[in-house]
């Protein structure tokens, strides 16, 4: 028997996240059709995405496999993690520092990225994006932050 | 003639100053992005959501939707001289245009898909001023269950207008719809789904919705293929379109304005669907239409007007109702809501000056996109060698510094790396952004008007049918939903979507 991933794989997702929906409203009053508490309108979307996740997961049995592209981890990794380090670091390193470690890190999410390439980008979108975003819209961010200052 | 005066209202709007800059500036950018594949009009707008909030609301409009309009231009420049189409909606242009350019007619190919693009563009802002002002009486009429159906009508038919699977496309909505949820009840103040997270009382911030599951989500899949992009331009010579041409395609012209003007209106319409349709319909009304495919000026004249007219008139649901056709209107909506705008049909009668100048606002930035295309089209094409690794940090950098932007928030940035590796996963399965994306915006409305009709009613779910304007329009979405499950349409409808 032959099963398309794919489209199994999207049924279960569909069916794990109405799971998840449908315990949040547990602690939820669910009310009547009158008086509809937090809970009602939730519970019923969760149940009809649990059932279009039965319906896409049932579909999936018997119907051919469908080519799937690789997986580009390294990016993956870096370009998720660009914005994590950006709100992490932002108030302690201010604009510049923190802009140049979102460009530096994903620069290097390119399989092709060089050093040369790297960096110059980096000082480059650095400067502009201060200038821009500081400087000309005036984003409420100081520019150094205090973990650079002494 | 109130029409007349409120479009002269508009034009002195949107010719002040600072809004002619803006709405230049919202085209120049609308071009480059357009030109340059990877990044489209979804992301863009997005990340520059934030940046507008100190403008005037006029203002932040007029530029935003210079963008999207903006890309249809230059979606199709690089399409018809190397085959590379910058945006889906110009996917058509392709086919035909490219041929066109290797028979040394890259000239006439692209006048006629500015001026194609320019014709649709003033037609559908005519049509935006006739049609928006009555859309606007009925719909302050709406009680919460019309306004319920209505909002099914536009998820309904959202699904059926897009291509891929239906049902993953419902599923995707569902999932959009309990997103848009999360945070504090309206009508209880009960904390849903926050998981103690006080940042999420307000709710997901829609930029980060939007940036992680357009933006990211659209780096990584470039990043999956990283070849090198063959970037070989000859030049362009005779820009002008001969006798001939005019005579072929005045009527694809007006053919593709005119179904991208109705499609453009309907929910999860708007350009891509716009320029497919007018191209299949060309193809099967030509006396010869073994020339399609092999340089035919219909084909580049049909969807190139008929993408820039839907890409027009999806605003109209936008502007009367309220309710987005597409996410780029959803994120219209989105820039309204942070100008603190009700977005609906009160827009038009309590700032005619916004939503005249909106429009008006259309018509001189198509003008402008002729101008800036046309003599400018060796620079665009130049951009091309612009390669994708430099491209992609400089956008990173912007999504981060714009969502931050929106709420002085560090806890909005984790959001987009969670939504981003979300919209990762799912455009993997297969599964369509854009839906999740509508889902998102309408949930709230979506519930707060069923809340309502349902206490008005006293508890009654009948209400929804008894009222005649409300049956009306779930009948229409129950049909809508029929008709696309049904085997022979559904053949017809992946027809439609295969050339891409």
């Amino acid at each position: 028997m032959q099963i398309n991933t794919r489209d199994a794989a999207a049924g279960v997702i569909f069916i794990v996240i109405a799971g998840l929906f449908a315990l949040g409203t547990q602690e939820l009053t669910i009310g009547s059709a009158l008086r509809m508490g937090p809970g009602y309108f939730p519970l019923v979307l969760a149940g009809v995405l649990g059932f279009i996740g039965f319906v896409t997961l049932f579909k999936a049995v018997g119907k051919a496999q469908s080519p799937m592209t690789g997986v580009p981890w390294r990016g993956l990794i870096l370009i998720l993690g660009a914005p994590v380090v950006f709100g992490l670091t932002l108030r302690g390193l201010g604009l510049a520092a923190a802009t140049a470690l979102v460009v530096a890190i994903s620069a290097y999410a390119s399989r092709r990225a060089t050093f040369v390439m790297a960096a110059s980008l980096t000082v480059g979108l650095t400067i502009f994006c201060v200038v821009v975003f500081s400087y000309g819209l005036g984003l409420p961010v100081q520019r150094i932050g205090p973990w650079l200052t002494f | 003639m109130e029409i007349l005066q409120n479009l002269g209202l508009g034009l002195a709007t949107a010719a002040e100053p600072v809004n002619l800059l803006f709405c230049f500036i919202g085209v120049l950018l609308g071009t480059l992005i357009g030109v340059l594949p990877g990044i489209g009009p979804t992301a863009t707008i997005a990340m520059l959501l934030p940046i507008t909030f100190g403008f005037e609301p006029a203002t932040s409009l007029i530029m935003l939707s210079g963008i999207y309009y903006g890309a249809q231009y230059g979606g199709s420049t690089t399409a018809i001289l190397i085959n590379l189409p910058g945006e889906s909606s110009s996917a058509v242009t392709a086919i035909d245009g490219y041929q066109m350019a290797k028979q040394g007619r890259a000239g006439p190919a692209l006048a006629t898909a500015a001026l194609g693009s320019f014709f649709a563009g003033s037609v559908a802002t005519v049509l935006i001023a006739l049609f928006a002002p009555p859309l606007t009486e009925v719909a302050l009429k709406f009680g919460p269950a019309e306004y319920f159906s209505l909002l099914m009508l536009g998820l309904v038919a959202s699904v059926a207008l897009a291509h891929g699977s239906v049902i993953k496309a419902l599923g995707m909505i569902v999932i959009g719809l309990l997103l848009g949820l999360i945070g504090s009840d309206v009508n209880t103040g009960a904390q849903r789904f926050t998981m103690g997270f006080l940042e999420l009382a307000d709710g997901v911030n829609f930029v980060a919705v939007a940036v992680g599951v357009f933006g990211i989500a659209e780096i990584l899949r470039n990043l999956e293929d990283e070849s090198d992009r063959e970037v070989m331009v000859k030049k362009v010579t005779g820009l002008f379109p001969s006798k001939e041409d005019f005579k072929a395609a005045w009527a694809p012209v007006v053919r593709g304005t005119a179904l991208g003007s109705i499609l453009g209106i309907l929910p999860g319409g708007g350009a891509v669907l716009s320029s497919f349709a007018a191209y299949t319909v060309e193809k099967r009304i030509s006396k010869t239409p073994e020339r399609f495919g092999k340089g035919a000026i219909e084909g580049v004249a049909a969807p190139e007007a008929a993408n820039n007219a839907g890409a027009q008139t999806s605003f109209i649901p936008m502007l009367t109702l309220g309710i987005p056709a597409n996410p780029v209107m959803a994120l219209m909506i989105g820039a309204m809501i942070i100008q603190g705008i009700q977005p609906g049909p009160n827009v038009a009668v309590e700032k005619p000056e916004l939503f005249w100048g909106v429009i008006a606002s259309m018509w001189i930035g198509n003008l402008m996109l002729v101008l800036l295309n046309l003599p400018l089209i060796g620079l665009w094409v130049r951009l091309l060698t612009v390669p994708y690794t430099v491209l992609f940090p400089a956008i990173l950098a912007f999504c981060c510094i714009g969502v931050y932007s929106v709420n002085s928030n560090a806890f909005d940035l984790y959001a987009v790396a969670a939504f981003g590796l979300l919209g990762y996963v799912l455009v993997k399965l297969e599964c369509e952004p854009a839906p999740l994306l509508l889902g998102f915006v309408l949930g709230p409305m979506l519930e707060e008007n069923l809340r309502r009709a349902m206490t008005i009613s006293r508890g009654d779910p009948t209400v929804f049918f008894t009222r005649p304007l409300s049956a009306g329009l779930l009948i229409v979405a129950v049909l809508v939903l029929v008709v696309v499950f049904l085997p022979s349409v559904r053949k017809k409808r992946d027809e439609v979507f295969q050339e891409e």
